[in-house]
């Protein structure tokens, strides 16, 4: 294959080129539209007889999110997939290796919901990815792509922010940006790490016992209430060391804009045509596209707020980043929502038209 | 230069493919492209349809609600895009898959039998690419060359047997689309 090869395929077959390419030791799931592409791209490419990675189907999402649980916690470099019902079932699992700060990265291709809900594509699972989803005082680092091409380049992405910080990553997709095929240069090879660089720079992980150093136990639990305290102002500290470091976001036309749209992932795009359209009538919107969701771009748009006229949060659901947007601002300029739900995608037109009733023309 | 597409018709009819190999071809003449399939429980005789965008520009949004060109193939898909082309748009509609013609008066309006050109062909799955041969005589978006190429870079190579098939089907569109 010629270097730089430029590729047309769908997110979701982006995501597991990546994957591969990115020294990846497993990958663990079980089918669900709109992301079953993933798993069936890894069967397709048999990395199990180039890389060694290990591809499985597992029997469940739950069995799915233990098994990156355990293979997390002998230092390799798992990953899992699913849609938002799956994911809903792997909470437990998340929840344990926040706990346990054992790294992996899990991918939701979002579909509409509540419950089994529709297979159409969704963002209504925001509250769920940034505020932990499981029990516990706990976040995952969440990336939101908006192209095939940040669906591969992010997966290597999530798996090093995971291993830097011990805590999982999530890609936050949806099934427009799993569906949809784009051009995608997939990123450069990157072997599996040997069983000494685990070893070395993993030196938590439960790499088997050895005599210069006391055994690794991965556990979540404590029944020490003061260890457990001890414990969780730890991960408070890492928490708000990766918010300090980590936050990544997008501008578009901001510089001179007196309308502001927040929207991330394929809302993003939509909201990009609709700022095009805006434009071509003069009207001055700039989007912000925050592409890690957890950390949030929280002091970004706190200065937008403080510039602009309005914030229209464009989100496919029925409004859940609207809340940190508005933490965000403090009540410094009106921020209101609009999106579309069960699988309903909207148009740039019905965008637009929003921006111009809720923000534009009230007084 | 950018196009906007819409290509509908009943599952199992190559609308999915003819949309890939026609982002494939533009691809590889350097531009932007995206598919967008309609994707679920679609199977063969159910709706299937794709938004293929064409762009010298970086493409923002995947999802539309109008079309400068529409290439439809059935009855349903008719009654769905019909009124979300572009005035001044591109209709392209298969003889054979509507009962109702189109009826707006602000659309360059093309009929293709391609189903019937298959039939005579004698190779019924040449029908996309038969389609796809009026759609380019009609907007040439993509060389042809630049398709059969895209059809090798798709095509399991046990496949390639066919590329002469394909291309025979190409140059028939070319030649029966005819304009209302």
């Amino acid at each position: 294959m010629a270097k730089e090869e430029i590729l047309l395929m769908k997110g979701n077959e982006a995501i597991a080129h990546a994957a591969i390419r990115c020294g990846c030791d497993g990958y663990f799931g079980y089918p669900i539209t709109p992301q079953s592409e993933v798993l069936e791209t890894l069967a397709l490419e048999k990395p199990w007889e180039t890389t060694g990675m290990v591809v499985l189907q597992a029997e469940s999402e739950v069995a799915s999110i233990n098994m990156i649980y355990g293979a997390g916690s002998a230092g390799k470099r798992a990953m899992t997939s699913s849609s938002s019902p799956g994911v809903a079932l792997m909470q437990e699992g998340i929840a344990y290796m926040a706990g346990a700060e054992i790294p992996g990265l899990i991918v939701n291709v979002q579909r509409g919901g509540p419950g089994l809900g529709t297979i159409q594509p969704s963002q209504s699972d925001y509250f769920q990815a940034t505020r932990g989803g499981g029990n516990g005082d706990y976040n995952v680092i969440v990336l939101a792509p908006a192209s095939v091409q940040e669906m591969a380049d992010f997966v290597d992405v999530a798996f090093e922010l995971s291993f830097k910080y011990r805590n999982p990553a999530m890609i936050l997709s949806d099934g427009i940006i799993g569906q949809m095929m784009e051009k995608v240069i997939l990123p450069p090879f990157k072997p599996r790490r040997t069983e000494d660089e685990v070893v070395r720079e993993c030196p938590w992980a439960a790499t088997g016992r050895r005599k210069d150093r006391k055994p690794n136990i991965i556990t979540s639990l404590d029944l020490d209430s003061a260890n457990m305290e001890r414990t969780n102002l730890h991960l408070q500290e890492k928490y708000a060391e990766i918010r300090e470091k980590e936050v990544r976001y997008e501008t578009v036309m901001c510089e001179d804009a007196e309308y502001l749209m927040v929207a991330f992932g394929s809302a993003a795009r939509i909201a990009q045509k609709a700022l095009e359209i805006c434009r071509a009538e003069g009207i001055k919107v700039g989007l912000l596209r925050p592409i890690t969701l957890w950390p949030f771009p929280t002091k970004q748009i706190a200065e937008m707020g403080k510039r602009v006229k309005g914030i229209l949060s464009v989100e496919i659901n029925a409004g859940q980043m609207i809340d940190d947007i508005r933490l965000a601002t403090l009540g410094s300029t009106p921020v209101e929502h609009y999106g579309r739900m069960g699988g309903m995608v909207p148009s740039p037109e019905e965008i637009v038209a929003a921006l111009k009733e809720k923000i534009i023309n009230q007084k | 230069m950018k196009e906007e597409i819409i290509i509908a018709g009943f599952g199992g009819q190559g609308v999915l493919s003819m949309g890939k190999i026609l982002a494939y071809a533009a691809l590889m003449e350097g531009k932007e492209v995206s598919w967008m399939p309609s994707y679920g429980p679609e199977q063969r005789g159910g709706t299937a349809n794709v938004t293929v965008i064409v762009s010298d520009e970086k493409i923002s949004s995947p999802i539309l609600s109008t079309f400068d060109t529409a290439v439809i193939l059935n009855q349903p898909s008719l009654e769905k895009f019909e009124s979300k082309i572009k005035p001044g748009g591109t209709l392209i509609y298969d003889g054979y898959g509507i009962s109702n013609p189109p009826t707006r008066k602000d659309l360059n309006i093309y009929r293709i039998d391609a189903m019937d050109a298959a039939a005579e062909l004698k190779n019924v799955k040449g029908f996309n690419m038969i389609v796809l041969g009026g759609l380019l005589k009609v907007r040439p978006l993509v060389k042809t060359e630049n398709i059969l190429q895209a059809l090798r870079k798709t095509l399991p190579e046990r496949h390639h047997n066919l590329i002469p098939m394909n291309e025979e089907a190409l140059q028939k569109g070319m030649e029966i689309i005819t304009k209302e």
